[in-house]
């Protein structure tokens, strides 16, 4: 497994805090009409992406489903500029056209930020496919929701890039529910990741709520995939600890089960090994969580306070 | 600093809510992600949390109020040796009007003016680079995307039976042979995800070129088309363009019935952020695909399979192309205007001869060759000469091209038009099988000659 520095420690608990008080924040402006349409959090899964961003090269590509606000803040793009698309600004990521659900930085090999189910599962092969055309040595991380995992385009995608082995990572968040629908409702077989099996895929099941068991997988199916064999399933289990969208009081599950997954907070397991190891202090871990909703604090007043798009934003874009 | 917890708006919907449940009491010290409170909206009861970090100094609703609107605030929290401020104004109305932004901007769908391309549709008649030898429309576009290949190394083809078998109707003969197997890819029957794979691709700097072996299977990637390839530059504004070509047969064929032949012209027409093109000659199929190919922006190219043995004389210099948008005035005429694209072209011409013959009707024919974006410049300047309009496609009648050119000439002809525009379509039933219905369901040219002679008043 990769050797983790002290710093990493800091990094992983600072991203993982910095998405949740984004997150956290994401919801009040949504309570205060600042925040329309859609607004997926993702508070609880911060292990998966952090996690997962520990392994990488900068010039590896991501796609991921409309669940992004941590992605972007776990690439370490702009929490301010992430918040300000939020808020439909012109300051935001996507200019205030995309929104919550469609947000890309291609200066950051970030591709979205996809609205419909399952449709970046091909696109992300594509990205994909376009590294080894290129002959680069970088690959395309592709995020898939437990929902998609019944869609039939997953599974073209997946016959293609094993048919062309092409260097993808193929990461399921299995949150455990599509909208309202459990898994075991929605799937017929509960193992996701042997879904590429069929396709001589290998796959494996991690605990997503655990960053060091994320990373751990990672870089193993990291190095599989950039060594050119073919794609690598990662299906990370993990839960999150709000609704499906801000609308959603997640009447379909037990407060039992989530006081159960909040025990073990991805947060407060990187903390707890923080404290163990002596990394930091209790005062230096503080310093950090006041500094995160300063910072959060700022890019929820930036967002309110960037501009509205130009009344003549509104035929830009369309064509290039 | 003290600060205001606010009654949440918790759906895209709720102006007030009940205050079910505090979680918290006076005195309380609270961490950003704690439960607050319960509160009960127009479609569940959710907890709130905090997001800001201290101790509750005042709760300013008791357990039980209803109707409480959104963005009042309902607790105080905050460093308890400081003096409490409530602020009385909440500020609900500045939100509510802020969200009340109007926009008064006539809905356009043609071109913004700066979009207009001055460069008009060359003329076959003119063109002094005309090869001597005559080629089939297939030909043409095979040659075109082999010169493009050649051009730049980011373009590449993938489709079904486009390597090994040549082309299901051989408009890929021979890639394979000079560009290898990297760059001309045989998919399985897969279109929703070899659609998408190629989207992404485009995403990612290549310039796809991919064929559906006809327009009919594009339905399974239909999504992919115009959620993905149509509107991400617009929705990451403006950073991610889609540099892809889609191409093959549309419309029928020869008795293939209802599901292999279907015209999707208007359909992908509809669509902002995708161009539509629909050649009808071996000479405007080369300089259309070639600009199709240079495009930055993903292109709809409609070619037509009994079109594919079409010959005629092309431009054989490899930098020959025709622009995007601009329509091509086939034949010059006076008495009325017949707009018309891809294959019934052919018929066009056939039906504009015997109505000189006829009933010396001279008239005048529009081959669009581009569908999005229209030039409408072209089609008014011919009605106000002609003052009289039929359009001609093989498309369902309803909501087809013919009936946006039909909206935009009553809107910006009015005054010119001597009588009502008539569209001929096919008929608004799926595709029959039979030889005698499948005639009777595609516009033919007496169809033509007799809309022709309805807006000239000849009985």
């Amino acid at each position: 497994m990769k050797k983790l520095q002290k710093t990493d420690y800091i990094k992983m608990y600072s991203f993982m805090l910095k998405i949740r008080r984004f997150e956290e924040r994401a919801a009040q402006l949504y309570g205060m009409g600042k925040i329309g349409g859609f607004c997926h959090l993702y508070i609880g899964q911060e292990a998966v992406v952090v996690g997962i961003l520990m392994t990488i090269d900068k010039n590896d590509s991501v796609v991921t489903t409309y669940r992004d606000h941590g992605h972007m803040i776990a690439r370490g793009l702009d929490p301010k500029r992430i918040m300000a698309e939020l808020t439909g600004r012109e300051d935001g990521y996507s200019a205030g056209k995309g929104g919550s659900m469609h947000m890309f930085s291609k200066e950051n090999n970030f591709y979205g930020g996809h609205g419909i189910v399952g449709a970046q599962v091909p696109i992300g092969t594509g990205i994909a496919f376009t590294h080894k055309y290129n002959g680069e040595k970088n690959i395309c991380r592709t995020y898939i929701g437990d929902g998609a995992m019944n869609n039939g385009q997953v599974f073209e995608a997946f016959n293609l890039a094993a048919l062309w082995k092409l260097p993808v990572l193929y990461i399921i968040e299995n949150n455990k529910y599509g909208m309202g629908t459990s898994v075991d409702r929605a799937a017929a077989g509960l193992d996701l990741y042997k879904r590429g099996e069929a396709f001589g895929i290998p796959g494996e099941k991690v605990d997503g709520m655990n960053v060091f068991s994320v990373i751990e997988a990672a870089d193993k199916a990291g190095k599989y995939v950039r060594e050119g064999n073919g794609p690598y399933i990662i299906e990370v289990q993990t839960y999150r600890y709000r609704g499906h969208s801000m609308s959603d009081p997640a009447k379909y599950r037990t407060k039992e089960e989530l006081d159960n997954y909040k025990q073990t907070d991805p947060i407060e397991i990187v903390k707890a090994e923080i404290l163990k190891k002596k990394i930091a202090t209790n005062d230096e871990i503080e310093k950090i969580n006041k500094d995160t909703l300063e910072e959060i604090k700022n890019a929820a007043e930036f967002a309110t306070n960037s501009p509205f798009p130009k009344d003549s934003e509104l035929y830009t874009d369309v064509y290039l | 600093m003290s600060t205001e917890i606010l009654m949440p708006a918790l759906s895209p919907t709720m102006t007030e809510g009940n205050l079910s449940k505090w979680l918290i009491k006076k005195g309380d010290t609270v961490k950003a992600g704690d439960l607050i409170a319960e509160i009960e909206t127009d479609k569940a009861t959710m907890e709130v949390e905090a997001v800001d970090e201290g101790v509750v100094l005042d709760l300013l609703f008791k357990e039980g109020e209803a109707n409480i609107p959104v963005n009042k605030a309902i607790a105080i929290i905050g460093d308890p040796n400081e003096k409490v401020e409530v602020k009385k104004e909440a500020p609900v109305e500045k939100i509510i009007e802020e969200k009340k932004i109007e926009i008064n901007i006539e809905t356009k769908i043609e071109n913004k003016k700066d979009d207009i391309i001055d460069t008009p549709s060359p003329k076959i008649e003119e063109d002094t680079n005309l090869s001597s030898a005559e080629i089939t429309m297939r030909q043409a576009l095979r040659d075109t995307m082999a010169e493009e290949m050649r051009k730049d190394n980011k373009v590449f083809i993938l489709g079904e039976e486009v390597a090994e078998y040549q082309g299901a109707y051989k408009v890929t003969q021979d890639l394979l042979q000079e560009f290898g197997k990297e760059r001309v890819l045989d998919t399985p029957i897969s279109e929703h995800g070899f659609t998408g794979l190629a989207v992404g691709a485009a995403f990612k700097g290549l310039r796809p070129i991919l064929e559906f072996m006809t327009f009919n299977f594009s339905m399974q990637a239909i999504d992919q088309i115009i959620n993905s390839a149509a509107k991400t530059l617009y929705m990451s504004g403006g950073q991610i363009n889609c540099p892809i070509v889609f191409r093959g047969p549309n419309g029928a064929a020869a008795q293939v019935a209802a599901q292999h032949s279907q015209d999707f012209s208007s359909w992908y027409s509809q669509v902002p952020g995708l161009k539509v093109i629909a050649p009808s000659t071996p000479y405007n199929a080369k300089g259309l695909l070639r600009s199709a190919i240079s495009d930055p922006n993903p292109v709809i190219f409609l070619e037509n399979e009994i079109l594919y043995g079409l010959k005629g004389p092309v431009n054989s210099d490899v930098n020959f192309s025709i622009p995007i948008g601009k329509a091509n005035i086939e034949k010059e005429g006076k008495d009325l205007t017949i707009v018309t694209y891809s294959i019934m072209l052919q018929k066009s011409k056939e039906a504009a001869l015997r109505l000189k013959e006829e009933y010396n009707l001279d008239a005048e024919i529009i081959d669009l060759q581009t569908l999005r974006p229209l030039d409408t410049e072209t089609i008014l300047n011919s009605v106000k000469k002609t003052n009289r309009l039929i359009t001609v496609e093989e498309s369902w009648p309803f909501g087809s091209v013919g009936s946006e050119i039909a909206n935009i000439v009553q809107r910006d002809a009015f005054d010119y038009l001597d009588s009502p525009v008539i569209k001929v379509n096919s008929a608004d039933v799926p595709m029959p099988y039979s030889l005698s219905l499948e005639k009777l369901y595609l516009p033919q040219v007496d169809d033509i000659i007799n809309a022709a002679k309805k807006v000239s008043y000849i009985k």
